[in-house]
C-alpha cells in the first residue's frame, strides 16, 4: 500500500507545498520530508517569479529603473523606491531638501503600516480565522486613498524620485493622515479581542518555531524576526538616513524568539509607526520637493551602497557604475531571501500546522525573494 | 386544518380510502421518500444561502445579493454550474470506493431525519430507542470520509481523512455523554416522550446548571463532529488544500459539500429537541394563560425556529475563531470536555434522584 | 492547586472565546459598518482621485489645438517603449523646414503608469487621466493615436 503513494524507503511521505497554495504567499514551491505528522526537513525550490529584474536594469537609465522596483517587494513599494532613490543620490552627491526628507519618511511608514496590516491578515487566514482580513483590508484602504490621492497609485506608487519627491502633497493630505490615525487608534482594540487574546491563536503560536539569537545572526534575518531573537536591527536606528535621526521612537526587541513573539514585535511597531507619523506630520516644513539635478543623470565611475529597513527587514541597494547614463550592475539584498534560509531550521520535529503557523509569522511575500 | 399535522392526517385517510392497505403503505412510503428528498434539497439551498450572508455580515460586507432579491438564487445559480462541471476519477483511484463515498454520506444523512419530530405528531417514525438511533447512526459517517480519502490516491486526501476519523470518534464521547444527561432527567429514549416531558419548561431552564453545562459540551462536540470550524482540519483550505474531498468535482463535491450543512442541520435539531423542547413552545411552569398564548404559534415554527436559532450559533463560531491543531484538538476533547461531561453527568444524576430540578 | 490552575484556565479560555465572539457578534448586528462599494451601480456617484494615474491623454483645447512638439522628450523617457513619436516636417510660409508631430503612437497595453513621460515633456502636451475602466474586446484597440487627426500645434509653443 505504501509504495503507490510514493513513500521514501525509510517510511517517509514527500509532499509538495505549492507553487499554487493558498499559504503560500505568492508562488513559493516547498518540498517537505514528514514522518507521519512530524517534519522532518522543508526544501524551498525558489524561481518561480524570477523576472530578471536586475539585469533589466542595466538598461535603463537612473531615473527609469525606480519604477520597477517596487515591484519587487509590492507591499513596500515607497521603500524600495526610497532605496534606489537614496543609492543614487550618494552617487551624485546631492542633498535632499527638508520637505522631501519629511514626506519620504511619513510615506515610508503609511506603507511600513499598510504592509503589516495585510500580514496580519494573511496570516489569520493561514490559521482558519476569516473575519481579520476584512477588518485590516478597511483601515489598509484608508492608507490606499491617502497614497491615490498624492501620489497617484494605489500599489506601484514611483513617487520618489532621485533629488526628492514627484509631486507636492496634496492640501489634504494632513487631514486625511490625521483622521486615519484617529480610526486607527479606535480599531485597534479589535485586533485584541479577536486574535492576540483568543486563547486557540495563542495556543498555536506559543512556543512554536523557536529562532535562538545565534542562530538569527548566523542566517543573516534581518527585520522583525531578528528583532523578536534579541537582536538588534534596526537600520533606523543603526545607520539612520533621511530625517529618522529627528523623531523619537524605539526599537521593538523582545527576547522570546517563538512565533508569538514575532507577532507581537510587528503589532508594537505598528504603533511606533504612529508616533513617527504624529510627530512629522504637523511640522512638514515649507520649501522644494526636489533637488535641482541634470536632465540624463551620470554616476562617477565606482561602487555605492545604501540599506534601509522595509517592513520585512534590510534591503540593500549596490550600484557598481562605470561613468555612463545606465549602470553597470545593480544588486538588491533581498530580506526574505535570508528570512526563508531559516524556515528549515525552525520547523524541523514541528507538525504541519505549526509549519503553516511559522511561515505566516516569516511574512514572506515571494517576488521579493525571487526579484 | 393548516397545520402540519393536519396534512400528514388527510393524505393518510385519502390514501386508505381509495386503495386497499398494502398499496396505502407503498404509496406513502414514497411520499414520505420524495419529501424528505424535498426538505434536503430546500434545506441545502437555504442553509448555504444563509452562511454565506451571515459570514458577510460578520465581516463588514454584503453577501449575495445580485442573483434574486437579496441573493436568495445564488445557491441554484452554483448547483447548475456544479453540474455542468467535468467530474474527473483519478488514474489512481480505486473506483468503486471512489464513487460510493458521497452517497454513503449523503445515505447516513438521510436515515438520521427519520426520528426528528418536526411538529406535533409529525415524525416518520417514532420508535422507542430515538436518541440511541441518532447516536449510533450518525456514528456511520466516519466511514464515508476514510473511504473518501483513501481512495483518492491523494497523499493529501489521506492525511486529511485520517485526521478527520480520529477527531469524529472522539468527539462523539462527549456528545453522548451530554445527550444522557438529558435522558436522565426524561428518563424515555423516545423522541416524542422527551418532547411531551417539555410540557411545562425547555430542559435547559428546569435542569439549570448540569443542562447549561451539558448544552455548552453539547454543541462544542457537535461542531467537532460536523468538521466545522473552529476544527475543520480535515478540510483545512489552508494547510492541505481540501483535505479529504480535494479530488472530487462536480456533484460529487455538491454532494460533500450538501451533507456537511445536513448534518449540522440534523445535529442542531437534536440539540432543539433535548435542551429546548423540539416543537414544544416556551410555556412557564403552569402559567396557563401565557402558556395558551404561546400555543398561538405553530409547532413548526417554534422546531425551525431554535433550530436555525442554534445553527446560527454554530456559524458564529466558523467566523470567528482560527483553526485548532490537530493535537490540540484531540487534547481539548480527552482532557477537558470528557472529564467535565462525565462530573456532568453524575451531577445531573444526583439532581434527578434528589428532585432538585424544576 | 491543579484544579486551581485546571480551572482558571477553562474560566480565561472561555472569556477570551467570548471577548472574540461579542466583536463579530457586534458587526452582525450593526450593517451600518459595511464598506463595501457597490461598483458597477454607482458609477454615477462615483468620484475618482485627480491625481490617479489611469492612462495618458493629449489635452486639445477648443479650437482642436495642443501643445505637443513632436521633441521625442517622452519617448527617450519612457521605460519600456510605450511611446512612439512619428515627426514630420512642415514647410512653413518662409521656406523653413520645422519639425512637427504627425502621430503620437501610445500603446496603452505596455503602459506601466509610471508618469516619467509626462514629467519629461517641456510644454506639458501629455498628462495623465483618471480614466480607469479600459477593458476592450480587440486588442488593437488598445494602441492610441493621440494627436487626434487635424489637429495642429497651437501658435507661440516654444520648444
Amino acid at each position: 500500500m505504501f509504495e503507490e503513494i510514493g513513500i521514501t524507503q525509510e517510511g517517509d511521505l514527500m509532499i509538495n507545498v505549492g507553487p499554487q497554495h493558498p499559504a503560500t504567499h505568492g508562488v513559493l514551491h516547498l518540498v517537505l520530508t514528514l514522518n507521519g505528522e512530524i517534519i522532518k526537513k522543508v526544501d524551498p525550490h525558489l524561481g518561480y517569479i524570477h523576472r530578471s529584474i536586475e539585469k533589466m536594469c542595466e538598461s535603463l537609465s537612473y531615473r527609469q529603473f525606480i519604477y520597477v522596483t517596487s515591484r519587487m517587494d509590492y507591499l513596500s513599494a515607497h521603500i524600495n523606491n526610497h532605496a534606489c532613490a537614496l543609492c543614487v543620490e550618494k552617487g551624485l552627491k546631492v542633498e535632499v531638501p527638508l520637505r522631501a526628507q519629511y514626506i519620504r519618511v511619513i510615506m515610508d511608514e503609511l506603507t511600513r503600516i499598510a504592509s503589516h496590516e495585510l500580514w496580519w491578515s494573511a496570516m489569520s487566514m493561514d490559521l482558519g480565522a476569516f473575519t481579520p482580513y476584512f477588518l485590516a483590508f478597511r483601515e489598509r484602504e484608508r492608507i490606499n486613498e491617502i497614497m491615490e490621492e498624492t501620489c497617484g497609485a494605489r500599489l506601484t506608487m514611483n513617487y520618489m524620485v532621485p533629488g526628492g519627491v514627484m509631486t507636492d502633497l496634496h492640501p489634504d493630505f494632513q487631514k486625511k493622515v490625521k483622521e486615519f490615525i484617529q480610526q486607527y487608534k479606535l480599531r485597534i482594540h479589535e485586533y485584541k479581542e479577536l486574535i492576540t487574546g483568543n486563547v486557540i491563536f495563542q495556543n498555536r503560536m506559543k512556543g512554536v518555531g523557536y529562532l535562538s539569537m545565534e542562530d538569527a545572526i548566523s542566517y543573516g534575518c534581518t527585520g522583525p524576526v531578528a528583532r523578536a531573537s534579541g537582536v538588534k536591527s534596526d537600520i533606523r536606528k543603526i545607520a539612520p538616513y533621511d530625517v529618522y535621526d529627528k523623531v523619537d521612537f524605539n526599537e521593538v526587541i523582545e527576547k522570546g524568539g517563538d512565533c508569538f513573539t514575532r507577532y507581537q514585535v510587528r503589532i508594537h511597531e505598528m504603533n511606533e509607526s504612529i508616533r513617527i507619523i504624529e510627530q512629522l506630520i504637523d511640522n512638514i516644513p515649507e520649501g522644494e520637493i526636489q533637488a535641482k539635478t541634470k536632465a540624463v543623470l551620470k554616476l562617477p565611475k565606482g561602487e555605492f551602497y545604501q540599506r534601509v529597513e522595509t517592513a520585512r527587514g534590510e534591503l540593500g541597494v549596490y550600484i557598481v557604475s562605470e561613468g555612463a547614463a545606465q549602470p553597470y550592475r545593480i544588486k538588491f539584498r533581498s530580506p526574505g531571501f535570508s528570512n526563508l534560509c531559516a524556515l528549515d531550521h525552525m520547523v524541523r520535529g514541528s507538525k504541519i500546522g505549526d509549519f503553516i503557523a511559522t511561515m505566516g509569522t516569516l511574512d514572506l511575500v515571494i517576488p521579493d525573494i525571487d526579484r | 386544518m393548516l397545520s402540519l399535522e393536519g396534512i400528514s392526517n388527510f393524505i393518510h385517510e385519502w390514501l386508505n380510502g381509495h386503495l386497499n392497505a398494502t398499496l396505502a403503505l407503498l404509496a406513502e412510503f414514497v411520499i414520505v421518500g420524495v419529501a424528505a428528498i424535498g426538505l434536503f434539497a430546500v434545506l441545502g439551498l437555504g442553509l448555504v444561502w444563509m452562511e454565506r450572508k451571515v459570514a458577510a455580515l460578520m465581516q463588514i460586507r454584503m453577501g449575495p445579493n445580485r442573483i434574486g432579491p437579496k441573493g436568495i438564487f445564488q445557491t441554484s445559480a452554483d448547483t447548475v454550474k456544479l453540474i455542468m462541471k467535468e467530474a474527473l476519477t483519478p488514474e489512481n483511484a480505486d473506483k468503486i470506493l471512489f464513487n460510493m463515498a458521497p452517497f454513503v454520506v449523503i445515505i447516513v444523512a438521510m436515515l438520521i431525519l427519520v426520528p426528528i419530530a418536526f411538529a406535533r405528531n409529525f415524525q416518520i417514525w417514532d420508535i422507542n430507542i430515538g436518541v440511541l438511533y441518532v447516536t449510533s447512526v450518525s456514528s456511520l459517517s466516519v466511514i464515508g470520509i476514510l473511504m473518501a480519502g483513501w481512495s483518492s490516491g491523494n497523499k493529501y486526501s489521506l492525511l486529511g481523512a485520517m485526521r478527520s476519523g480520529a477527531q469524529i470518534v472522539s468527539y462523539e464521547l462527549s456528545a453522548g455523554l451530554s445527550v444522557l444527561s438529558i435522558i436522565v432527567l426524561t428518563g424515555s429514549l423516545k423522541i416524542s416522550d422527551i418532547v411531551a416531558s417539555q410540557e411545562d419548561g425547555w430542559w435547559i431552564f428546569k435542569g439549570h446548571i448540569p443542562a447549561i453545562i451539558a448544552f455548552v459540551i453539547f454543541i462544542i462536540a457537535a461542531t467537532a463532529e460536523t468538521n466545522r470550524a473552529p476544527f475543520d482540519l480535515a478540510e483545512a483550505e489552508s494547510e492541505l488544500t481540501a483535505g479529504f474531498h480535494t479530488e472530487y468535482g462536480g456533484m460529487k463535491f455538491a454532494l460533500f459539500f450538501l451533507s456537511e450543512y445536513i448534518n449540522i442541520f440534523i445535529v442542531c435539531a437534536i440539540g432543539a429537541t433535548l435542551f429546548l423542547g423540539g416543537w414544544m413552545p416556551f410555556h412557564i411552569g403552569h402559567w396557563a394563560a401565557f402558556n395558551h398564548i404561546m400555543d398561538y404559534i405553530p409547532s413548526s415554527f417554534w422546531f425551525f425556529g431554535k433550530t436555525i436559532f442554534l445553527i446560527f450559533l454554530i456559524m458564529w463560531f466558523r467566523w470567528t475563531f482560527p483553526r485548532l491543531r490537530v493535537d490540540q484538538l484531540l487534547n481539548l476533547e480527552w482532557k477537558y470536555l470528557f472529564p467535565i461531561s462525565m462530573f456532568n453527568l453524575l451531577l445531573m444524576t444526583l439532581v434527578a434522584i434528589m428532585g432538585w430540578h424544576f | 492547586m491543579f484544579l486551581k490552575d485546571y480551572f482558571s484556565d477553562v474560566y480565561h479560555a472561555t472569556k477570551s472565546l467570548l471577548t472574540g465572539m461579542k466583536l463579530t457578534g457586534y458587526y452582525f448586528t450593526h450593517p451600518k459598518e459595511i464598506i463595501t462599494e457597490e461598483y458597477p451601480d454607482n458609477r454615477k456617484t462615483l468620484v475618482m482621485a485627480e491625481r490617479f494615474r489611469g492612462e495618458v491623454v493629449m489635452p486639445h483645447d477648443a479650437n482642436n489645438e495642443h501643445t505637443c512638439t513632436g521633441c521625442s522628450s517622452c519617448e527617450i523617457a519612457c521605460p519600456n517603449g510605450s511611446i512612439k513619436i512619428i515627426s514630420k516636417f512642415n514647410i512653413s510660409p518662409e521656406g523653413k523646414k520645422k519639425k512637427a508631430i504627425d502621430q503620437h503612437i501610445y500603446r496603452l497595453d505596455m503602459c506601466t503608469m509610471c508618469g516619467l513621460c509626462v514629467e519629461a515633456c517641456p510644454t506639458d502636451a501629455i498628462k495623465m487621466a483618471n480614466t480607469f475602466e479600459h477593458s476592450v474586446f480587440d486588442r488593437n484597440n488598445l494602441i492610441k493615436r493621440l494627436n487626434k487627426p487635424g489637429s495642429k500645434i497651437r501658435e507661440g509653443v516654444e520648444e
